[in-house]
């Protein structure tokens, strides 16, 4: 019976992401609105996209393989798994000992693995930059990820995000400049890995300043549907590691009751609407950056990561 | 509480280097000079913290002296002397910024392989602090090396000083005359330096290094 | 009673290498050859892995009275060799598979046939070898048979220089193994590997020895700055050789490594461990970059080689570091980390290499440049091809995601190092471990995308046919390997734990007890990975987004041309190339590296020549240090040429000279 109510509590995280995901992203263009002096689009615009999509027939180009037609569901699986495992009202729940960090970064890896392959399966150019792009951005961001992790598992004594997150709750960790330093190339990277400006513009419509939109130029209907879904939840994915592990006050600890959890919930809303109203007021006071700055501000960020690690490992006691 | 306080005075020697890092990364003049601004700021804020736990009231003067000097006075006629000059553009690296931050890395290492082994008595945080200034100063060195506009050589130069003012205040008591003379050796500068810089420009069109460096004397 | 069995192996595989001398050119001569090879490489394959996994005689030795008159030839099997045997014969067996069908389309069967059998012999000699003259014998055995079949078409143009550089670097490696060997024999001169495992070497003398050793493998298996041989030689064999070579002799080369230093030199000093972490991690870097600049597939895979030969390096450097500070159980760690990429690499190697060998017997082309759309002509290959390239680049649930997970787990045990220098060297380790994956990722997106997706770009690309039922049988038992071994690690972490408890003392706790298959390298509460439940997670995930999308959306789906912005676009030579798509990470990173630099040739306007983009790179290794080498040995050459013609009477001074100078120095040094 026990087991049961676990598994529920896990499948009802793993649908709650899947159905937050596109409001994040309606509430962010929602604020964006609002500053430029806009009225915007309606919150829930972004679930109406998708039904739009869904609803629309596939145009597939004639030099498409299997391999354009498979990558939406296997971006969206991928992408859909590592938002899942995330802690985001509780921790500990029954399967969060999957949710190893350097895993979640290689499920992003495989995601982007596709998504780079199916941008280069119709055989155009713009196709090409777009991949070319991302793997440029994704050979600097992943390492400052994974350099992020390194601090982090050598602050908590584990690499598993619930137990991080648990750390992180408690009294024993304190200040640490390491710590801020990790924080600083987390969100670099969070921005560059989700296509926001400074590095790429999701709203852009000229193919020569995209990255992640020349990738998906050729998807339509419902293949163009679960992409954006896979977006959506990649933003949702990033704002809920640094909600858990930098502000971890108020995340519900597995087996406390349905009360805690409820909270939780709360909580967490609260915390994707911070992230989300900060997001908006970043990208509305920052213009894009041309493409070869990139890799220095993903350089920085590998380096912040870097250095958080360097002083770790020097301070840490033999 | 009191492990608390010693955090913060770490986490804002952290920041410093933290905004070292951002004068290397910067491209252009004018983003240089707020954020020196900024690393201004960031000194003064850890000089007023260190005031406050270390119950010495005259550091609070030290900090509103670089507050109000290097936050701002200095850097409103740097912006001046920038477009009179009509240098807003941008700064040209000797290697790529790339590189210059990889350095910088391999600097900070180096420094706490020196300060973390000499300084083993003290407390965990107090050394770490001394890695950290001596960082910023061995930063801000860097940045005059590998920058060829004259601007950019003289907030390099600048941000040395707030490294050493950092180490200084960190440790316990700094007198206040000492800081009173270093502010305003440090203005007397400045000011020596920008009338250099009108000079220069009016006789050369440029303050670029390497053009000055074809007009010195003795040349075979 | 295994270790006989595997000499009456080897001893099989010797006999088909002569009689294929008579058969090669006959018309079953190639399937009798293979099959026979085939035949035993899997018997050898079960009985290795029986031992292993049983632990069953694995301390056998045998003598046989071959070779030097008073030393025999001593062979051992214990677990170390029994793993080693395990990956060889793997690749042996599948590259014999891939041969069946690939060995049809060889051209002059009579140059390969003999010298392949050989080939496996040598390499599975060099593991079971007891002492350091088998040892010496047998890699020579191997380096000339591999050197034999890169020749086999000399006449290609590069091929004959890439032959001659690696004879060179060969025997450059065999005479500073010997060096080793000779130090550990010591002033005796005994060499069995009992003998000098009971005598372990001064501290000096040591740290000589594993400069030699690493020189020695590092050489044959890829290691910076001694890799330059590599790109050149392994291309040039047939493509099964190619996969052997890169797969399978770089980790003999990697085994020699691992017996030296771990097996007979005692217990190690803490900077062993710096330095051979910090030659792998700058190899995994320089290998992936160079790798990326390329657009020849099997060259391309080659560099790849270097790379993962690098992370092989870096575990082996973490594990020697550990064991200097007494930390045994994370050098059991380190050590299965790099001893599992070991095996995982020697599959997905192979299993490239096997693809890149049906690309070119089916097209004629090794340029990426020349190839495209492959995907539509030969659908088994590329699914396949994708498979090894999704485990090369770490995607979970492959195996590759394993063993960099698993050497990861090993960096975040390291700041237990007490000495200052590792404290610094192995996060700059780590964030070269982690730069070289995501570059590793983004080779392979190049070399599938560019090869198999997007337009055919020449007619040879469009008229490919799919390959033979044997190549694909081999392709795709490799690619069963790939998940298998990402899905259930626990098995194989296991299977090694024996080899780490002889080497470093400790081994990882037992994985086969946990449930749902999940491994644990230290502790549930660090870390624990389950390739099994990600799978099935993948899958379940998939599986809804299908279902719900098939019941909810439309069906609809219309064929049309590419949208491409609304430009009609006839011509595939305007999709993105090989060389375009690294061009970024070639700005980025090629520019510190590699010196490049581009240049570009307009005409004027009006003008309607073609445009010309030059991409000037230049390899600073071969610059910097083998090109004043080969200066100087040319020079010396030139200065000894005289000796060539002198006169009668200053031959008879030279004799006479070095008699006298002989007899002084017997004088001096009574």
């Amino acid at each position: 019976m026990a087991i049961v109510l676990d598994l529920l509590v896990q499948f009802g995280q793993m649908f709650l992401v899947l159905a937050l995901a596109p409001l994040l992203t309606g509430f962010v263009r929602k604020v964006k609105a609002h500053l430029l002096r806009r009225q915007g689009p309606p919150l829930v615009q972004p679930y109406r996209d998708l039904l739009r999509l869904l609803r629309k027939e596939v145009v597939l180009a004639h030099t498409a393989s299997w391999v354009f037609r498979a990558a939406p569901y296997l971006i969206f699986a991928t992408t859909w798994v590592a938002a899942a495992l995330v802690p985001t009202f509780a921790t500990g729940l029954i399967f969060s000992y999957a949710a190893d960090m350097i895993a979640i970064v290689a499920l992003l890896g495989s995601a982007r693995f596709m998504l780079a392959l199916a941008g280069l399966d119709i055989g155009t150019s713009f196709g090409g930059i777009g991949s070319s792009r991302e793997m440029m951005i994704a050979s600097l961001a992943e390492p400052a990820m994974l350099m992020v992790t390194f601090t982090l598992s050598l602050l908590a004594g584990s690499t598993q995000l619930s137990s991080i997150a648990a750390f992180m709750q408690g009294s024993a960790v304190g200040l640490r400049v390491s710590l801020a330093l990790a924080l600083v190339g987390l969100v670099m990277v969070a921005i560059a890995e989700n296509a926001r400006i400074p590095v790429d513009n999701p709203a852009t419509h000229l193919e020569l300043t995209m990255v992640h939109e020349a990738m998906i130029l050729e998807y339509s209907g419902r293949h163009l549907a679960v992409i954006e879904a896979a977006a959506f939840l990649k933003l949702l994915l990033y704002v809920s590691i640094i909600a858990c592990v930098f502000f971890p006050w108020g995340i519900a600890v597995s087996g406390q009751g349905l009360a805690a959890y409820l909270g939780g919930v709360g909580v967490y809303v609260l915390k994707l609407a911070v992230g989300g109203f900060l997001l908006a007021v970043f990208e509305t006071a920052i213009a894009k950056m041309r493409v070869f700055r990139v890799p220095d501000f993903l350089g920085a960020a590998l380096m912040l990561g870097f250095l958080a690690a360097l002083l770790l490992f020097v301070t840490k006691a033999g | 509480m009191d492990q608390l306080a010693l955090d913060v005075a770490h986490l804002f020697a952290g920041g410093l280097v933290l905004v070292s890092f951002m004068l290397l990364y910067q491209d252009r003049m004018t983003g240089l000079v707020n954020v020196f601004a900024l690393h201004a700021l960031v000194v003064s804020s850890s000089v007023a913290w260190q005031a406050n736990i270390q119950q010495a009231p005259h550091l609070y003067i030290t900090a509103a002296i670089a507050l109000a000097v290097k936050a701002f006075v200095i850097p409103m006629a740097l912006h001046r002397i920038i477009v009179r000059l009509g240098i807003h553009r941008e700064i040209d690296p000797v290697v790529g910024i790339g590189q210059t931050m990889l350095a910088g890395i391999g600097l900070v290492a180096l420094s706490i392989m020196v300060m973390l082994p000499i300084t083993a008595q003290a407390g965990t945080l107090a050394r770490e602090d001394l890695a950290f200034a001596l960082s910023v100063v061995l930063l801000g060195l860097l940045m005059m090396i590998s920058r060829r506009n004259a601007v950019s050589q003289v907030i390099g130069f600048m941000s040395i000083e707030n490294g050493l003012i950092l180490a200084a205040t960190g440790a316990k008591g700094m007198p206040l005359v000492v800081e009173i003379s270093v502010a305003f050796s440090i203005l007397v500068a400045l000011i020596v330096i920008g009338v250099f810089l009108f000079r220069i420009r009016e006789r050369f069109d440029s303050v670029d290094i390497h053009t000055l460096h074809e007009h010195r004397g003795e040349q075979p | 009673m295994a270790l006989q069995g595997l000499l009456w192996c080897v001893g099989a595989l010797l006999a088909t290498s002569v009689a294929a001398i008579a058969v090669a050119q006959r018309r079953a001569g190639t399937a009798v050859v293979y099959g026979i090879a085939l035949c035993v490489s899997a018997t050898a394959l079960g009985v290795a892995g029986t031992c292993l996994v049983t632990g069953s005689s694995l301390t056998g030795t045998l003598t046989l009275p071959i070779g030097l008159p008073w030393l025999g030839a001593r062979f051992r099997l214990d677990a170390l060799a029994a793993f080693f045997l395990v990956v060889v014969n793997l690749g042996s067996a599948t590259a014999s598979l891939f041969g069946l069908g690939y060995g049809r389309h060889e051209e002059v069967p009579g140059r390969v046939l003999p010298f392949f059998p050989a080939f496996l012999a040598g390499m599975n000699l060099v593991v079971l070898a007891g002492d350091a003259f088998t040892f010496l014998f047998t890699w020579e055995l191997m380096s000339l048979s591999s050197w034999a079949l890169v020749m086999a078409h000399h006449r290609r143009s590069g091929n004959a220089a890439a032959g001659y550089l690696y004879l060179i670097m060969a025997s450059f490696g065999t005479l500073a193994l010997l060096l080793a060997f000779g130090l550990l024999a010591g002033p005796n001169g005994d060499y069995a590997f009992e003998a000098i495992r009971a005598a372990p070497p001064a501290a000096g003398v040591a740290g000589v020895v594993l400069a030699l050793a690493l020189v020695g493998a590092g050489s044959k298996a890829g290691l910076v700055p001694l890799h330059v041989w590599l790109p050149l030689a392994h291309p040039a064999a047939p493509s099964h050789v190619s996969a052997l070579m890169s797969g399978v002799m770089t980790k003999v080369a990697v085994y020699g490594f691992v017996r030296i230093v771990f097996d007979l030199l005692g217990a190690p000093t803490w900077w062993w461990g710096a330095l051979v972490a910090l030659l792998g991690g700058v190899t995994a870097f320089m290998g992936v970059l160079h790798a990326l600049m390329e657009h020849d597939l099997k060259r391309l895979l080659a560099y790849h080689t270097v790379e993962n030969i690098g992370i092989i390096f870096i575990g082996l450097g973490l594990a020697l570091a550990f064991e200097a500070n007494e930390m045994r159980a994370a050098a059991a760690l380190a050590l299965t980390a790099a001893l599992f990429h070991v095996f995982n690499h020697s599959v997905f190697k192979s299993l490239l290499f096997f693809g890149s060998g049906a690309v070119l017997s089916a097209t004629g082309e090794r340029d990426m440049e020349h190839l495209g759309g492959l995907i539509h002509r030969m659908p088994l290959t590329a699914f396949a091809f994708l498979v090894g390239s999704a485990a090369i680049s770490a995607l979970p649930p492959f195996n590759g995601f394993v063993s960099e997970w698993l050497t990861f787990q090993a960096i975040l045990l390291s700041p237990g190092l007490p000495q200052w220098l590792l404290k610094f060297l192995v996060p700059a380790i780590g964030a070269l471990l982690a730069l070289s994956a995501a570059l590793a990722a983004a080779c392979f997106v190049k070399a599938f995308g560019v090869t198999f997706l997007g337009r055919p770009r020449t007619d040879a690309a469009r008229d490919a046919t799919e390959t033979d039922r044997y190549s694909l049988a081999a392709m795709f038992i490799l690619a069963a390997l790939c998940l298998i071994a990402g899905i259930l690690p626990g098995y194989f972490i296991d299977a090694l734990a024996p080899v780490t408890q002889a080497l470093a003392g400790a081994h990882l706790p037992r994985q086969e007890e946990l449930d749902w298959l999940t491994i644990v390298p230290v502790a549930q509460s660090r870390s624990s990975y389950n390739g099994l439940l990600l799978f099935l997670f993948i899958a379940l995930a998939a599986g809804l987004g299908a279902e719900a999308i098939h019941r909810w959306a439309s069906g609809a789906l219309r064929r049309s041309p590419p949208w491409d912005c609304g430009f009609p676009d006839p011509s595939p030579a305007t999709q993105y190339t090989a060389g375009s798509f690294s061009q970024p990470i070639r700005r980025v990173f090629g520019e510190v590296v590699f010196r490049a630099r581009e240049e570009v040739h307009m005409p004027p306007p009006g003008d309607l020549g073609a445009a010309q983009m030059h991409v000037h790179m230049r390899d600073l290794l071969w610059d910097v240090f083998y090109a004043p080498i080969a200066g100087l040995v040319g020079f010396a050459a030139n200065r000894l040429n005289k000796v060539q013609f002198l006169t009668i009477r200053a031959y008879l001074t030279l004799v006479f000279g070095a008699l006298v100078v002989l007899l002084m120095v017997l004088a001096i040094w009574r």
